[in-house]
């Protein structure tokens, strides 16, 4: 299997991981372990930079970690590159995951705020991994606005719901010219397998992981289904089709005009 | 419209009809839907519900497990002033008790933030009677000023403000507002807030809406129970989260649930609430509202809080003191406002939460996301 390569850095696993909503920082190292993966997100207004060993950085080992801080909370352009530059400051990477979510119910990411902020981030030379919605055309732009990949939701966050925007993200993979990463609403490892069988770079998951009843198994299985989604494509599968084949085919003229 | 308006349009006896009549059939329905109607949240709210309290705290714990994952905020309230103007018959700060009374200046709420901060807390809510001559946006403002370093989270419960006013509080990095209209039943509110400028109905329903407009990120709502039938009050408290929550679309909505609790005044709620009560009151106002934070205090006691913990509840305050300057002085003798219940300090809670398998979250927010203020 290849390595995605975001930026320039290459990383073997194709599953990131969110590390919201797990029921304590050991439970959450311990899945990030599981699942195999080399990114985790981390929301920089949950860090408590004052504190000298905050929990959820110090049960992590930063040393195997690709780290990428992310914005949310931020609901507006504004708000987004504030945390962007904290969060430069307290983890030492230009990494930004951005995220800029106005409303706080479904945290569907704002599309004119995320590519104003975008194009800020990169002329302030972070490495922009935008949250957004399944629109192609918004993928374009964030894309010329210098972005290191786009990421489509599949569904709202935290809502386990699945490939929903399955047409769109397509369109977004055969369009794309950086990474394309499915975030947001995988709920079930067979969930993930799909979004890399269309083609996608790489799925960023949490809450299907966090709130599993088993966390750390759950981990494995998004591990064990991204990587056989990711044998799948190399392997190169088969065209697919139910189709009975005419007894009298449609064509079959052009034999008997052959055999006159 | 403002809601007083959508307000003059419910017909509350119908509402209490409904909520008493749902049949088994509604509650089923209601509990297998993924956006509750208003209907679905009548029939939640019914004697019907109450029968199906396993099934209904089941669909909430998993509701709030999916939106809000397996963590817990918490936070303290510091209490600024027990000063009041009001008469509530069910306060301990009505002027009518006899209490040792203050405001405290600056520096002692600074003392008091200090205490809160070792304790852990990063979120903290200040909390004041309505004095205007004493607490009024000024001093909020300067209360703000003085511990805003020492907390990423604040949010004030103080008396409701003007539109000019909340506009500079929040500017001053306060994001959340919270405001409990204790009763939305008109005759009700008139009983039990006989005399003060709390005793106007609309003014108080109206501020909050001015909060919204002044950009707080989290508007807080609830119900005082027990002065009310609870079934229609929560159906009506859901009706105002759901009006917020659409015409304020970038602020979070937040729902207590604070329960009369013996007050110095010797005030016995009319209309008692045991805690299956409380508990239907939660999870159904968690299916009425799948994203709103639930707010519970320290007026309930261990067993319950506990119990809540798992089912809907999102933010809780812990360790707290109901009298100003209670905290860095364990015998200030000022008065306080309710007994609390569930008297273990911030970190045996925080522990609590860990053993139900819940992150305490005492960051959940960070101050530099508001907008840069002069120092």
């Amino acid at each position: 299997m290849l390595p995605v390569v975001i930026a320039g850095v290459a990383l073997r696993s194709r599953l990131f991981i969110g590390t919201g909503k797990f029921s304590s920082p050991a439970v959450m190292a311990q899945a990030v372990e599981a699942s195999g993966s080399d990114l985790i997100t981390v929301a920089i207004r949950r860090v408590d930079i004052d504190a000298p060993s905050d929990s959820t950085l110090s049960a992590l080992d930063l040393s195997r970690l690709h780290l990428l801080p992310n914005t949310s909370g931020a609901r507006d352009a504004d708000e987004a590159i504030r945390l962007a530059k904290l969060a430069r400051a307290a983890c030492g990477t230009t990494w930004i995951k951005l995220e800029v979510t106005p409303d706080p119910n479904y945290l569907l990411p704002d599309p004119i705020e995320t590519l104003r902020a975008a194009e800020q981030l990169v002329k302030l030379g972070f490495t922009v991994l935008p949250y957004m919605n399944a629109d192609p055309v918004l993928a374009k732009h964030l894309t010329e606005a210098g972005c290191a990949t786009v990421m489509p939701l599949a569904a709202p966050i935290g809502s386990n719901l699945g490939l929903r925007t399955r047409d769109q993200i397509g369109i977004i993979i055969e369009q794309a010219s950086v990474p394309v990463v499915v975030d947001a609403g995988l709920g079930m490892p067979s969930h993930a397998a799909e979004a890399i069988e269309l083609g996608a770079d790489a799925v960023l998951v949490n809450t299907a992981i966090a709130i599993a009843h088993d966390p750390v198994t759950m981990a494995r299985a998004f591990r064990f289904a991204v990587e056989a989604a990711c044998l799948a494509r190399d392997a190169g599968p088969g065209d697919r089709a139910v189709r009975a084949r005419a007894s009298s085919p449609l064509t079959g003229f052009l034999r008997d005009e052959g055999s006159a | 419209m403002s809601f007083l308006e959508e307000l003059s349009t419910v017909d509350t006896e119908n509402i209490a009809r409904r909520i008493e009549s749902a049949s088994d059939a509604e509650v089923d329905r209601a509990l297998s839907r993924e956006r509750a109607s208003v209907d679905d949240i009548l029939a939640l709210l019914s004697p019907a519900a109450a029968r199906r309290l396993e099934d209904l705290a089941e669909r909430s714990a998993s509701l709030t497990r999916r939106r809000f994952g397996c963590t817990m905020t918490l936070y303290a309230p510091l209490y600024v002033s027990n000063e009041c103007v009001n008469a509530c018959v069910y306060c301990g700060f009505s002027r009518r008790l006899q209490i040792p009374r203050m405001t405290l200046d600056v520096d002692t709420v600074v003392r008091e933030a200090d205490v809160l901060r070792s304790q852990g807390f990063r979120h903290v809510l200040l909390v004041s009677g309505e004095n205007p001559r004493s607490v009024d946006a000024r001093y909020v403002e300067a209360v703000v000023r003085a511990v805003r370093s020492r907390f990423h989270s604040i949010s004030i419960e103080t008396a409701p403000f003007e539109s000019h006013e909340y506009a500079r509080i929040a500017k001053e990095g306060v994001d959340g507002l919270a405001l409990y209209q204790e009763t939305y039943l008109a005759q009700v509110y008139r009983e039990v807030h006989p005399v003060g400028p709390k005793s106007r109905f609309d003014r108080r329903i109206e501020a909050i809406e001015r909060g919204g407009e002044a950009g707080f990120r989290s508007l807080g709502i609830g119900a005082l129970l027990g002065l009310s039938p609870f079934r229609v009050e929560m159906a009506l408290l859901a009706l105002h989260g759901r009006y917020l929550s659409r015409r304020f679309w970038k602020s979070r909505i937040a729902v207590s649930f604070p329960r009369i609790r013996p007050t110095p005044g010797g005030f016995s709620p009319p209309h008692p609430l045991d805690d299956r009560d409380l508990v239907q009151s939660v999870c159904a106002m968690r299916l009425a509202l799948p994203d709103a934070d639930l707010v519970l205090s320290t007026r309930e006691p261990p067993h319950l809080r506990d119990g809540l913990m798992s089912l809907g509840i999102t933010r809780m305050s812990a360790g707290s003191r109901t009298n100003p300057g209670g905290y860095a002085s364990e015998h200030s003798r000022s008065g306080r406002q309710f007994a609390i219940e569930d008297d273990r300090s911030p970190a045996e809670i925080a522990r609590v939460l860990s053993q139900k398998g819940l992150e305490p979250l005492w960051k959940d927010f960070d101050r530099s996301i508001h907008a840069p203020t002069s120092p």
